[in-house]
């Protein structure tokens, strides 16, 4: 309660009045102005940022949780469609985690976008963006959820082709458009499946009707009999791998990279693509229920957590790097969820919006101080020329990779531990597949430290002269970002993930007690939280994820500092594996040469044949040409001539009369 | 058979004689005189039908007027009759085949059945001061009056629509247009011409 | 006494006579016009008949009606005749197929 407003009025004001700044700063902004633009959208995003963190994040601890509606859009065959609002502890991370991250990134803009003529739009966009993310996580029900989704997405879509002149800014978006849509068909069915079966959108209800329909067998296809929770949860999850860029769905994220670099600390790092992440922990009731989608997630994280790794370590492009690691960084948080540690990925979620937010600005403002340069052969020596930067990024980096004490440790470390604590099948392979990542995501963020802030500038002398450090408007939110990368994670650690934080709203059942088992080895440290969280760490420096990560990061030294020439050498040595790394695995290639190429065939075959033959030439020319020919017939008939019609005029009489006579 | 069954076939018999005489005979002035005829039978057997005004409207009107009509037009036009005869007879058998078909079978129906003398008796005798053209006027003037405007009015428009059809304004007549004439400027009608004297004065 | 059904019979065969006329004199526009005049009057007949056996003044009026609307039909088709032939000199059936596709 603040300035007299009650609870609903104060979670309307939250997403409303990131819109106002959009519709603002869209609508007027040829007419207010770029000051007034960015003024209004950081003040609606402020607003949002502070309501959510110091007025309903305090209430949620406190204990007073909401979920109810707030109108009623429709009433379709007595289901009510609402926009309704559940506010507990875990959209109340959510609302701060984003809202922090997008004041962040709308201040870093005012820098990076300083110059652009699109300024205003982007301003607008990315408020806009906030509006629908915040829509999607305070949703309390699938319908509203459902909205938030596919406006982040298409708020995404602008935003990758924001400069929309570009080509490759073009099939980017496009690209990125089509795969989510191959999700949001899942996600789509998912819901559908969900209100036929359950005969309601409500998270409550359904999460209440679900274990009472959990043995429930339902027939897709004839023949095939799924379990009915399975095969939402697999559903959704469909949505999920494309929202969240899971393999093998996951080819639009390093394209969307295309977009302004605030754009891919916002969206394509920080909050959007945790979305899918997000809404498997709401659902954490429902894929409790199904170990058969929990083990899917599972696995398909753990490839996307490896697999995707491995090929950030070929990018020269210091933006897609940072790509590779974030869907290698969300394939951890897959890989928790699969593990039934919800909370461990949301955590883990936390934590990366932050580090992966800040690397992605240091990113940023490395490209604003080599002028739009994003090649990381062309870049060297950095350091001493953005202290700031190269400070901020050195955080990010020992966060991204686990380095003890920093907040990315606490979380990868306990996805680590949940996944070898996990049952669930492919724990196994999960397991090795999240250790020899943390290798993988060591080695290729120092590669990307080392060969841009050290060594020896690759750049001719001119251009290294006037690189510059970037200007306060970029570097505040790189220290504001850096605090939290560094910090959150022992901070929060306890109450997240031990203290019961997330209360109700993250269910586990007893058939998968691996946070038990986690709190029970967590416990083990000691008495107070300081003792327990100094033996973690403690502990982690002995662990085989730090043994890795310092392989890692040794490597990179040993590759890109020590012996700079080396991994040419390797590469020409290696050069199937290069070019399948490279190519990313050829995803791109398959996808264009099996599902673009069919469906081109397809519309092909349905144009000539249906179109043309059937449509154009049975229906319309056919029909024109029956008349035509019906009426050529019924031509002779109409002479003109009036014999004729006086003719017919007595056989009509005559045979009248006939049946009158016989009739 | 009485004078008045007699007087019926007689006059029918010359009504169908005439009809037939006027869609066959070659000439439409000879055509247009048996209508004539064939009108004026028609109207001696309406005459037994106490349909007294009607058969001399038809006399007046259609003799009278309509007939005169047809007469003086197809005498003013220049008709090449012989190309008009051409396949004259072609329809000749199938025609008169179905009219002989058609009044056969419009016989039966009508011929003994409902509408004979046992069904439809001669209706009695009328009073012998009985006007069938005051009985007549005035069911037209009351019951009737709007169809009878209605008709008055059908006249008009034929009238108006067959002048407005066949006049036709020559080349070389001469009209006045009012409307011009007040109309008219005065620089229109004078001109003044600047001159030098001829003569010096 | 002459029966109702004798009325009607002379009415069929002016009709039926009408319409043989209009067979007959396919192309004469003017005999045309005087077979639907035949064609009238046969009408007529039936009417004037019944109105009589049946003792009610209807027929009679609707005679009236038909006679007038007969008449004003006959003088606005010799109109059309007389512009029909000062157009095309004829008035033959045939060459009045301007119209026709």
């Amino acid at each position: 309660m603040i300035f007299g407003l009650d609870a609903k009025t104060i979670y309307l004001l939250i997403p409303l009045s990131c819109l106002a700044g959009a519709l603002l700063a869209g609508l007027l902004g040829w007419k207010i102005g770029r000051r007034a633009s960015h003024v209004v959208t950081i003040l609606g995003v402020a607003v949002a940022f502070g309501l959510s963190a110091f007025v309903v994040l305090p209430d949620v601890l406190a204990g007073k949780t909401f979920n109810g509606p707030v109108y009623t859009w429709a009433v379709s065959g007595g289901i009510p469609l609402e926009v309704g609002f559940l506010i507990d502890p875990l959209s109340a991370l959510m609302m701060v985690v984003v809202t922090f991250v997008s004041l962040m990134v709308h201040v870093y803009t005012i820098g990076y976008m300083h110059d652009d003529p699109g300024y205003q739009r982007f301003f607008s966009y990315i408020a806009l963006f906030t509006f629908a993310m915040l829509m999607l996580v305070m949703s309390n029900n699938f319908l509203q959820l459902f909205f938030g989704w596919e406006a982040v997405g298409v708020v995404s879509y602008l935003l990758i082709g924001f400069w929309y002149t570009r080509p490759t800014a073009i099939y980017a978006n496009l690209k990125a458009f089509l795969v989510n849509r191959v999700g949001d068909f899942g996600f789509l069915l998912g819901i559908a499946a969900v209100y036929m079966y359950f005969g309601t959108l409500d998270y409550g209800a359904v999460f209440g009707i679900a274990p009472q329909l959990a043995a429930k067998v339902v027939q897709v296809l004839p023949g095939v009999d799924w379990n009915l929770i399975t095969l939402i949860s697999i559903l959704l999850f469909i949505g999920a791998m494309g929202k969240s860029a899971q393999v093998p769905l996951h080819v639009w994220l390093p394209d969307s990279m295309e977009g302004p670099t605030p754009i891919s600390a916002l969206i394509h790092a920080a909050t959007m693509v945790t979305a899918g992440v997000f809404m498997v922990a709401r659902m954490s009731p429902i894929y409790e229920l199904s170990t058969t989608a929990l083990s899917v997630v599972l696995v398909i994280g753990a490839i996307t957590a490896f697999f995707m790794g491995l090929v950030g370590i070929v990018q020269n492009d210091i933006k897609r790097v940072v790509a590779y690691s974030t869907l290698s960084q969300l394939g951890y948080m897959m890989v928790a969820l699969g593990a039934s540690a919800y909370s461990v990925g949301i955590f883990h979620l936390m934590t990366h919006a932050f580090f992966k937010a800040l690397l992605f600005l240091a990113a940023g403002s490395v490209i604003i101080g080599m002028h739009h340069e994003q090649d990381m052969r062309n870049m060297g020596g950095l350091r001493r020329r953005m202290p700031m930067t190269w400070l901020t990024a050195w955080i990010g980096a020992l966060a991204l990779i686990g380095f003890p004490m920093f907040a990315g440790f606490f979380s990868k470390d306990m996805i680590i531990e949940a996944v070898h604590h996990s049952k669930t099948p492919g724990a196994t392979f999960a397991y090795l597949a999240v250790l020899l990542g943390v290798f993988v995501t060591a080695f290729y963020t120092f590669r990307m430290i080392f060969m841009t802030f050290h060594g020896k500038p690759r750049m001719d002398k001119e251009t290294f002269d006037h690189v510059h450090e970037s200007p306060w408007v970029v570097t505040l939110p790189l220290v504001l970002l850096a605090i939290p990368s560094f910090a959150i994670g022992f901070l929060t650690i306890e109450p997240l993930l031990f203290g019961n934080y997330f209360g109700t709203s993250i269910h586990v059942s007893t058939q998968h007690p691996v946070m038990l088992e986690l709190a029970h080895d967590f416990a083990k440290g000691g008495e107070s939280s300081v003792n327990r969280i100094g033996v973690f760490v403690a502990h982690g420096f002995q662990s085989l994820p730090f043994l890795f990560a310092m392989i890692g990061l040794g490597l990179a030294w040993l590759l890109y500092l020590r012996y700079p020439e080396v991994p040419g050498k390797i590469q020409a040595r290696a050069k199937g594996l290069y070019a399948l790394l490279l190519n990313k695995y050829y995803a791109d290639e398959f996808n264009e040469a099996v599902f673009g190429r069919g469906a081109r065939g397809l519309g092909n075959l349905f144009w000539r044949i249906g179109d043309v033959r059937l449509i154009d030439g049975l229906l319309v020319n056919g029909s024109a040409r029956l008349v035509g020919w019906a009426s050529s017939i019924v031509r002779q008939i109409q002479s003109g001539y009036v014999y004729h019609y006086a003719f017919a005029m007595i056989l009509g009489l005559f045979l009248l009369i006939t049946f009158f006579l016989h009739g | 058979m009485d004078f008045k069954q007699l007087a019926f076939y007689f006059f029918a018999a010359v009504l169908v004689f005439a009809a037939s005489m006027v869609i066959t005979v070659r000439n439409p002035v000879r055509a247009a005189l048996f209508l004539v005829l064939a009108f004026f039978s028609a109207a001696a057997v309406w005459m037994q039908l106490h349909a007294e005004f009607l058969s001399i409207t038809l006399v007046l009107v259609y003799v009278g007027a309509v007939m005169v009509l047809f007469l003086f037009v197809v005498m003013m036009l220049d008709i090449n009759l012989v190309r008009l005869r051409e396949g004259f007879g072609e329809y000749l058998p199938i025609g008169g085949l179905v009219a002989v078909l058609l009044v056969l079978e419009m016989a039966i129906v009508l011929g003994s059945g409902p509408f004979g003398i046992e069904q439809m008796p001669e209706p009695a005798p009328l009073p012998a001061d009985y006007s069938n053209t005051r009985a007549l006027g005035r069911v037209l003037y009351t019951q009737y009056l709007y169809p009878f405007e209605i008709a008055a009015l059908i006249l008009l428009v034929a009238i108006v629509a067959a002048i407005a059809l066949t006049m036709r304004r020559r080349k070389d007549s001469k009209y006045q247009n009012p409307g011009k004439q007040i109309q008219v400027q005065r620089g229109d009608r004078v001109r003044l011409v600047k001159m030098r004297a001829e003569k010096k004065s | 006494m002459v029966p109702l059904s004798h009325y009607l019979i002379l009415g069929a065969i002016l009709f039926a006579l009408s319409v043989v006329g209009i067979f007959l004199n396919r192309k004469n526009l003017v005999v045309l016009l005087m077979a639907i005049e035949l064609m009238l009057l046969a009408v007529n007949m039936n009417f004037v008949a019944f109105a009589h056996f049946l003792g009610d003044l209807g027929g009679q009026v609707f005679v009236f009606f038909i006679l007038t609307v007969a008449a004003a039909e006959s003088a606005i088709g010799l109109a059309i005749l007389v512009v029909v032939f000062r157009n095309r000199r004829s008035i033959n059936v045939e060459d009045l197929d301007s119209l026709k596709g």
